[in-house]
């Protein structure tokens, strides 16, 4: 496992990333390596920067006026901040899990196929309907839901509402998908689900995911890395992270004495 | 003692009691027992006991003693008054009136020339200000002087009875003070019933005005048929001389209603596109610094009287239109649909764009966010998602401008004219319900013919119209609030 996972290549690299927010400095130098086909947990205490690093990924941090950021990210080799990348594009690649479930107030069905409408991924009916039923087969969600597409995705429970936000965030064919804190709005069972979801996902994707919850990270990450004060404390195989960590800091917070 | 100074003595009394029962509990409290209330509640507690009661009596004496002494005093005039027409006897009571308002400065032997006529009598009436337009005859004289002797002692045995509550008020509160007194509670009580009072007010007040149009408007159908004023179409009230009822005139609403319906509507078509794409800007593209300054700015429209506009489409918008019609070969008259039409849309742009505004700003940006980051552009974000989300909100918003445009008068009148033309072309003028419940209610009129009546069932008309288009709209909000929990 150690070894596949060094071998192969990295998907996200982050050189010397500085984030501020108006005065605050929210990200200090931060560079990182991230696999594909893997799950990566962010951990850290409330405000520690791993959200504002996760957003930096797919440029959710543009919607945000008083945000700055300097130094590089690459995908795949290429940097996503230059001058030529076409940020509406970027995001159909990387996609983004929110801490909320935020289904648009419209049907399952529509929910699904917003992002396949509008980047024309579908070329009939026919077509568009074999998308929103497998990214919903991918979410788990389909035989929940298979007898009413057409009700509301508001009217879902809680963990529904969030399979099928990453159904909707599937359906585009990301490459990347970012979870912030996706089940902090859950309760235990839904989140078992979700985390069974995204333990098939990472066979076909690149995952990263805030969260909280160190059983969580322990339990669905291959690699994990602890944020303080914004800045990367240590990044590893998941397992060295809870069973050795080298930096005080990590062990101190995975022990639980602060955070 | 006028009924305004024994309300100031109530109130100066309340100040008292209220010191009164907080100095009390204080010294209770400072012997060492353990009071329930704060001070202050039983101060409010003293001052309500002392004032609640007399204040009421005196507001229901304000309202019923116009009633009741007029009654009084016609009920005293001599047989051959009470024997007299209606219009007669109306005209008496406002000559006995107008000198019992001032009798109380005229001196015994004023009153003696008054009664003994002539050129003196009337010099004195010119002297105290007194608007008749002939020497008051002896038996008016005499009421006069009933009435105003009947107000004095009414205003002093009301005075006296209210100054008598507020002490028996005052001591039952003394009686009942203790320190196991729950007056916060009791005070608590009666804030509940102050809101519902002050709620029930506006309530009463929209039924009064409900009840009135309706009992006019019920004596109009009674001389003209519902089905004529409903169905009919063509509006001639033809003014006639009072009591000619051969000349009855017709009374179409529909010529009315296409009007206001039609100025409506080309309202809406510039009110709706304009107020929503500034909306939009507003809440989805605009910096809060530009924000803050375009909204107010728009806000300011809706500050402009709407008689402002209105000279506006008489002396700018329509000639501007006919004359811009002449050049396209088109017939504009100066008053028309399309002059009032724009001109009340420009109105009722702030309506739509404040309104709307507050509604996107309301979509939840989790929302815009989720859009975002399946690859959605900004302005995609907006069409399929905060609009679509917002569409029930900004639908009641529009409705609520339209009841403002339906209600609309003076742009009316001066933009489209006072001409009941039932047309489909935009060119042409045409008015509104509105704008003919003014015409029949202006001027010299008697309010007992169908001339005048009909304006009461043209304004129940409006208001069923309004009323609904109201219940519509806040049905259509409340739905809309539901979504997002």
């Amino acid at each position: 496992m150690d070894q596949k996972l060094a071998n192969s290549m990295p998907r996200i690299l982050a050189h010397d990333v500085n984030i501020y927010y108006g005065e605050k400095h929210a990200i200090k130098n931060l560079s990182v390596e991230i696999p594909d086909r893997a799950v990566s947990a962010f951990i850290g205490p409330s405000g520690c920067g791993k959200s504002t690093f996760l957003r930096s990924i797919n440029r959710m941090n543009d919607t945000i006026a008083s945000c700055r950021m300097t130094g590089e990210v690459l995908l795949d080799g290429k940097s996503i901040y230059a001058p030529d990348v076409d940020v509406v594009q970027l995001r159909s690649h990387v996609g983004m899990v929110f801490q909320k479930p935020n289904p648009f107030p419209k049907s399952i069905f529509e929910n699904v196929a917003y992002g396949p409408r509008i980047h024309g991924l579908a070329k009939n009916k026919t077509d568009l309907e074999e998308m929103v039923v497998n990214s919903l087969k991918k979410a788990s969600l389909f035989e929940e839901v298979k007898d009413r597409l057409n009700a509301s995705g508001t009217g879902l429970s809680g963990g529904q509402q969030q399979r099928l936000c990453i159904a909707r965030a599937i359906a585009v064919n990301p490459e990347v998908i970012l979870m912030d804190e996706p089940c902090s709005a859950l309760d235990p069972i839904a989140t078992a689900r979700i985390e069974e979801l995204i333990d098939e996902l990472k066979q076909n994707y690149c995952i990263i995911i805030v969260t909280h919850s160190m059983q969580q990270a322990a339990r669905v990450s291959q690699r994990t890395a602890f944020f303080h004060l914004g800045t990367l404390v240590e990044y590893g195989e998941t397992n060295d992270i809870f069973t050795s960590p080298k930096d005080k800091r990590t062990q101190d917070y995975i022990t639980g004495r602060f955070g | 003692m006028q009924s305004s100074h024994v309300f100031i003595v109530l109130l100066v009394l309340a100040i008292a009691a209220f010191v009164v029962g907080r100095v009390r509990v204080l010294q209770l409290r400072n012997a060492g027992q353990s009071v329930h209330s704060l001070p202050f509640y039983h101060g409010m507690y003293f001052a309500i006991c002392t004032s609640l009661l007399p204040i009421l009596v005196l507001g229901l004496w304000m309202v019923a003693s116009h009633y009741t002494i007029n009654s009084w005093v016609t009920s005293a005039l001599p047989q051959d008054i009470l024997a007299q027409s209606q219009g007669d006897r109306s005209l008496s009571i406002s000559m006995i009136d107008s000198l019992a308002e001032k009798s109380n400065m005229l001196s015994a032997s004023e009153i003696a020339t008054l009664r003994a006529g002539g050129d003196a009598a009337t010099t004195i009436l010119t002297q105290h200000n007194i608007g008749l337009s002939q020497n008051p005859e002896a038996f008016v004289i005499d009421a006069a002087l009933h009435k105003t002797a009947l107000v004095q002692s009414a205003a002093w045995i009301i005075s006296a009875l209210c100054l008598m509550l507020a002490m028996l008020g005052f001591y039952y509160a003394w009686r009942k003070q203790s320190e196991d007194l729950r007056t916060r509670n009791i005070v608590e009580e009666l804030f509940r019933y102050v809101l519902m009072a002050a709620s029930s007010i506006a309530i009463l007040t929209t039924a009064g005005i409900v009840l009135s149009v309706l009992s006019e408007s019920i004596a109009f159908f009674k001389s003209v048929p519902i089905a004529s004023f409903l169905f009919g179409t063509v509006w001639d009230p033809r003014f006639s001389a009072a009591g000619a009822e051969a000349s009855a005139g017709q009374f179409g609403l529909l010529p009315l209603l296409w009007g206001t319906f039609f100025i409506t509507i080309v309202a809406l078509a510039v009110a709706i596109p304009v107020g929503l794409t500034a909306a939009i800007y507003m809440s989805e593209y605009a910096s809060s610094k530009m924000r803050g300054f375009t909204k107010p700015a728009l806000e300011v429209l809706a500050g402009i009287p709407t008689i402002v506009y209105g000279f506006f489409a008489l002396t700018t918008f329509g000639p501007f239109l006919q004359s811009a019609g002449a050049k396209a070969g088109l017939d504009i008259s100066p008053n028309s649909v399309l002059s009032a039409g724009f001109v009340m849309g420009v109105m009722i742009i702030p309506f739509v764009s404040s309104l709307s505004d507050d509604i996107l700003s309301a979509v939840p940006n989790s929302l815009r966010e989720g859009s975002y980051g399946l690859g959605a552009t900004q302005s995609e974000t907006i069409k399929k998602v905060v609009l679509p989300a917002a569409l029930p909100g900004i639908v009641g918003a529009c409705l609520l401008a339209v009841s403002r445009a339906v209600g609309e008068t003076m742009i009316v009148v001066l933009a489209a004219g006072i001409a009941a033309n039932l047309t489909a072309n935009p060119f042409k003028p045409v008015t509104t319900i509105t704008v003919k419940i003014v015409s029949q209610l202006t001027g010299d009129l008697e309010f007992n013919s169908p001339q005048t009546l009909v304006a009461f069932a043209l304004g129940l008309t409006l208001f069923v119209f309004t009323l609904g288009l109201n219940v519509l709209a806040l049905h259509i909000v409340r739905k809309y609030r539901e979504q997002y929990e």
